[in-house]
């Protein structure tokens, strides 16, 4: 027990850290054009970032669990294995269906936006690097999709939630097994 | 006496080879397959080569040996070193089986300035096939005429244009998950040459040259969501094509670039949409429940091929151009993805599943079966060179995305190594 809160008490650390590595790194964010001519110009990136990069992979923690607290101001779960701690919902092979945990996840958080109308939330599609980028751009969003038609049921607004698709562009486990696959495969749900 | 002196200038090529491979030589190409009935050529050193940056014949032979149709000869095997049609001694040639010979000269015709003249000549009937010159050519430009030369060699042999004097434009992604740097990067067919097109923080994705080569349509996650923008290749001008919302991908210009075909899911779903970049108007193709995605023209600009889920998995369909009834094009295999079509509109170039995995294969329209170019397992877009003879892919090599390019008949297969980077996306230009 007290094993465990000091393990959250770090893993909250280290999250801070990270957060605040990445609001560093936000500002510096820029997109340069150039051309054939060594012609080249940098235009600031004005969009608000909505995504937290990649937060199951520190500490090699995949358990949205304990993350979820620090990472945004939603609800926090009790432990590991409530469904309202949890921020990524992971997806079978080239399927757009919840799995029953992945359900279970996702009705939480329906029923939680339901009765906190304060958040709105951010629903992140991803897919793991198999068959083609295109395709999993779509399928990310299916992914997406399907836990947005979970939150409709429990009557949350189509205008609290945003989608939006990675395809298999932002990866959070390196690797080409299913290990990684795995974790790749997944809609991130962040709290804003 | 001669040999010699040549194998002196041989060990100054080498030199200067090795002096500007730092600087010059982004990828190297391992070929990992190669065919037996190549033609063998003789590509002599051309007279003065040897005060360019590069020596002419060197990039010359290196590209008609990548295409696996030919078999150019070691200059170190050469009997004699002529220059000059007069010093061609067709009995020596015939002596070492060549089938061919080019030779040339370059001449300074001021400061920055070459006249560059080849030949290519036949060494059975003692006569010439071809000769052409290049006048004041700037040194900047002296690997595209090599590269021009290769191609006039290569359809005389062959009867099949060259695409050597081409680009490929490619998403090269550096550094580790979460700091990852993303560049649009375009090189010349052979890795020469490359130049950043756009930099970003965010994922950038599927390349698509403009009918000309002038420009390019792209993908880009820079606003953290997926928008497509064109680039003018000449003056880096930059501007959206599309920003609706949620998805906007696959970007594909008609041959005749007034139109760009693309996927969009602004209206519930990815699905096929064509817009008239002069008027801005936009047509919805398709109109399925799954996903409709990478919209390809046919070369007549009538019809467009895309992968669909419809199915339940991810088959090939085809459509008017102009909308209508998609019809279903595969039916073998898990799924079949991301079709383009041959430069002559006779088949398709796709990703297909058959349990073994993702690997390129063509699919003839007219037989309406399936061939199977690659053994590797997670191969992604590919795509044609201009002139129908190679394809370019992505696959995962030793943990990393590299490109990797296959003959059409798949007698040839090579891998291009870009450092230690990660390779993505690559996209074959048309004929510049």
């Amino acid at each position: 027990m007290q094993k465990q809160s000091i393990y959250k008490l770090g893993t909250v650390l280290v999250l801070s850290v990270f957060m605040a590595a990445c609001a560093g790194k936000k500002s510096r964010e820029s997109v340069q054009v150039g051309d054939v001519g060594n012609y080249s110009t940098t235009t600031e990136d004005s969009s608000q970032s909505g995504s937290s990069m990649n937060e199951t992979i520190v500490g090699g923690v995949t358990d949205g669990s304990l993350m979820g607290t620090a990472v945004d101001g939603g609800p926090a779960g009790i432990d590991g294995s409530d469904p309202l701690g949890k921020r990524t919902i992971f997806f079978d092979y080239n399927s757009a269906t919840l799995t029953s945990e992945g359900n279970q996840i996702a009705q939480a958080h329906g029923q939680y936006l339901a009765s906190n109308p304060q958040y709105s939330i951010m629903l992140e599609g991803h897919a793991d690097e198999r068959g083609t980028a295109e395709y999993n751009l779509a399928l990310a969003e299916e992914r997406a999709k399907i836990v947005e038609q979970i939150f409709a049921t429990y009557g949350v607004n189509s205008s609290r939630i945003q989608i939006v698709s990675y395809g298999e562009e932002r990866p959070v486990a390196i690797g080409h097994d299913e290990a990684a696959y795995g974790l790749n495969r997944r809609v991130e749900m962040i709290y804003q | 006496m001669v040999k010699k002196i040549f194998l002196k200038l041989s060990v100054v090529f080498i030199i200067s080879l090795a002096y500007i491979a730092p600087a010059n030589a982004i990828l190297t190409i391992d070929v990992t397959k190669g065919v037996k009935a190549a033609i063998p050529v003789a590509i002599v050193p051309f007279a003065n080569q040897q005060g360019l940056p590069q020596a002419l014949s060197d990039i010359i032979s290196s590209n008609l040996r990548r295409s696996g149709r030919f078999e150019p000869m070691s200059p170190g095997d050469f009997l004699s070193v002529p220059t000059s049609i007069e010093q061609v001694q067709y009995k020596d040639w015939r002596l070492l089986k060549m089938n061919a010979i080019a030779i040339g000269d370059v001449k300074q015709v001021g400061t920055d300035s070459y006249d560059i003249t080849f030949r290519l000549l036949d060494v059975f009937n003692e006569s010439q096939l071809d000769a052409f010159s290049y006048t004041a050519v700037k040194s900047s430009l002296l690997r595209k005429v090599a590269h021009r030369i290769s191609d006039r060699i290569y359809e005389k042999m062959t009867g099949i244009p060259g695409a050597f004097d081409t680009k490929i434009a490619y998403v090269k992604a550096a550094g580790s998950i979460g700091n990852k740097l993303y560049y649009l990067q375009i090189a010349d067919a052979d890795g020469f040459n490359e130049v950043n097109i756009l930099e970003s923080r965010m994922p950038i994705m599927s390349p698509a040259w403009g009918p000309r080569g002038e420009k390019l349509a792209y993908v880009s996650f820079e606003k953290r969501r997926s928008v497509i923008y064109q680039q003018d290749l000449r003056t880096g001008q930059r501007s959206v094509l599309s920003e609706y919302p949620r998805i906007n991908a696959a970007p594909s210009w008609s041959p005749d670039g007034t139109k760009l075909a693309m996927s969009l899911s602004k209206d519930g779903n990815s699905e096929i949409y064509v817009k008239n970049i002069q008027s801005g108007q936009l047509t919805r193709i398709t109109n399925d429940r799954a996903p409709d995605t990478s919209p390809a023209w046919s070369p007549d600009g009538r019809s467009l091929v895309f992968t669909s889920g419809r199915s339940g998995k991810p088959q090939v369909y085809k459509v008017n151009a102009s909308g209508g009834q998609p019809q279903r094009i595969t039916f073998k295999g898990t799924s079949n993805q991301r079709p383009s079509f041959s430069p002559d509109g006779q088949s398709l170039v796709l990703i297909t599943d058959a349990g073994g995995g993702f690997k390129v294969a063509i699919y003839s329209m007219q037989t309406q079966s399936m061939k199977t170019l690659t053994n590797s397992s997670l191969d992604e877009s590919p795509t044609f060179a201009p002139n129908g003879e190679m394809i370019l892919y992505s696959t995962v090599k030793g943990g990393r995305n590299v490109l990797s390019a296959v003959s059409a008949d798949a007698s040839v297969q090579q891998v291009l190594r870009f450092g230690n980077e990660s390779v993505k996306s690559p996209a074959w230009s048309p004929k510049l």
